[in-house]
């Protein structure tokens, strides 16, 4: 398991490749669905992002309410590939790796590769464990939005593999490809 | 005729709302041991060890499970002797929907007109629920919070009756590995086969409640669920979806007669956080 920081830097990236196992310590911003919406009508009314995306990871991520003397609840990705449509937009300003689970489209692997960018798959489920690797969390913005809306949170070797990397691996695929057992094939 | 108390099933399906939450079934995390002892894949062994690791810390912590605590969906037995006083049955599960997942710190995910204005109801109701009226004097309540990764992995058709057993395997199997990573594997498949287009969705999603891994009594259709487990396992989607051996723990069908024109098929996935939990009053 290679230890990574996030803001994750350019060198860091590029060495990534899919299959690779990470625990990120750092910063990462949480938001979904209707945060992104959110932030694309924003850029598309040439506004101000409620904070500077460059270089930054955000996590696919609703978390469920936060017991007293917890720093948040249950805290597992959601599926990605619900962001599909606002993330290349994103990464072409400067988003620089995500972490949800599950398939992206051609679009977002290709804009991947353009820009650079790594997306990593957390384990969907393991909410609780995830949960703990949490240290601090705020809310940024759309405090509105109960679980949409988007955290700051500091974490502390938190537990992702890289699905998508910046040369066009990707795990989903290889992996599956590997395992396959071919129908009528003696196993 | 025995009679039971509105309240009593409030305060049941409350506790049963919560425990499905931060505890795994013992048939599922043996069913996951399984699986860590035998998958080859490295990376998916970590992923087995997290979700393991996951179900320990939750259970400790009273924490849930997974942060989509679903829909609660709740399927009633109600033995024809019983009288229920003191409120309505429905109006009763809900109230305890609402006190579970509010004392549980679940998170609410349900939300009202879904295709416009999609406005979280804030208490997670109203439930899903689904009755049989059974003879005897019991009322028997199980709890099945349902998570959307999954759900949304659900997959219908009606087959042409020609299409026989060869048209399920291959219509199953390719559900479960389009679906990849989505549903959060190792599943459990959950298979309706024949009835209407609702009684096979019915059919398929109850029989995720089965205990994990126990075959079918009638010996055709258990051999049918041997056979499915093998193809889907030979997908090579594996846990998480990042490759392995075992994609899936158990594929249950449950089986109904149908119109001499059809051969419907219903597909429910079950996510490896399968939870549910009963409770006989
Ligand atoms: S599919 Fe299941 S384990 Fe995965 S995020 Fe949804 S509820 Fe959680």
């Amino acid at each position: 398991m290679q230890k990574i920081i996030s803001p994750i830097s350019d060198d860091v990236i590029e060495n990534l490749r899919a299959g690779d196992q990470v625990l990120i310590s750092g910063v990462i911003y949480v938001g979904r669905d209707s945060a992104h919406k959110r932030l694309i009508e924003t850029l598309d009314r040439g506004g101000e992002l409620p904070f500077d995306i460059r270089g930054q990871t955000i996590y696919y991520m609703g978390p469920s309410p936060t017991k007293p003397g917890h720093v948040i609840g249950s805290a597992g990705p959601t599926t990605s590939g619900r962001m599909d449509a606002y993330t290349p937009r994103l990464l072409s300003i400067g988003l620089k790796a995500m972490i949800g689970k599950g398939l992206r489209s051609d679009a977002v692997k290709e804009a991947i590769k353009e820009y650079k960018a790594v997306y990593f798959a957390a384990v969907g489920g393991a909410a609780a464990l995830i949960a703990k690797s949490i240290t601090k969390s705020d809310i940024v913005a759309y405090e509105e939005l109960g679980p949409e809306a988007i955290l700051r949170l500091e974490v502390k070797d938190f537990p992702a593999v890289v699905i998508n990397d910046m040369h066009g691996g990707d795990l989903y695929q290889e992996g599956k490809a590997k395992y396959k057992i071919q129908p009528g094939a003696a196993s | 005729m025995k009679e039971i108390k509105a309240k009593d099933v409030t305060s049941t399906v409350a506790r049963l709302c919560t425990e499905a939450n931060f505890f795994l079934g013992d048939d599922v995390l043996a069913a996951l041991r399984k699986a860590r002892e035998e998958e080859e894949s490295p990376v998916a062994r970590q992923i087995l060890d997290q979700i393991l690791e996951n179900s320990t810390i939750a259970a400790k912590d009273e924490m849930p499970l997974c942060q989509d605590c679903g829909l609660a969906i709740v399927f009633i037995e109600l033995g024809q002797e019983v009288h229920i006083s003191g409120g309505d049955l429905y109006q009763a599960v809900d109230e305890g929907v609402r006190q579970g997942y509010a004392e549980g710190y679940l998170r609410k995910s349900a939300v009202r007109q879904p295709f416009s204005a999609r406005v979280n109801t804030k208490d997670n109701t109203p439930a899903i629920i689904h009755t049989e009226v059974v003879p005897g004097d019991q009322l028997k309540i199980t709890v099945a919070p349902k998570g959307g990764g999954s759900e949304n992995m659900s997959r219908f058709t009606v087959l042409k009756p020609a299409q026989g057993r060869q048209g399920v395997v291959d219509f199953v199997v390719s559900a479960v590995e389009e679906a990849g990573s989505n549903p959060c594997p190792p599943t459990i498949v959950g298979v309706g086969i024949g009835g209407s287009a609702e009684k096979a969705m019915i059919l398929a999603k109850k029989a995720l409640l089965r205990t994990v891994g126990e075959p079918s009594p009638d010996p055709e259709v258990a051999e049918l669920e041997k056979e499915l487990l093998q193809r889907i396992n030979a997908t090579g989607v594996g846990a998480g979806g990042v490759g392995g051996r075992i994609t899936s723990l158990a594929v249950h069908v449950e089986t109904f007669p149908a119109h001499i024109a059809s051969l419907p098929v219903a597909v429910n996935l079950q996510c490896h956080s399968a939870r549910h939990k009963e409770a006989v009053l």
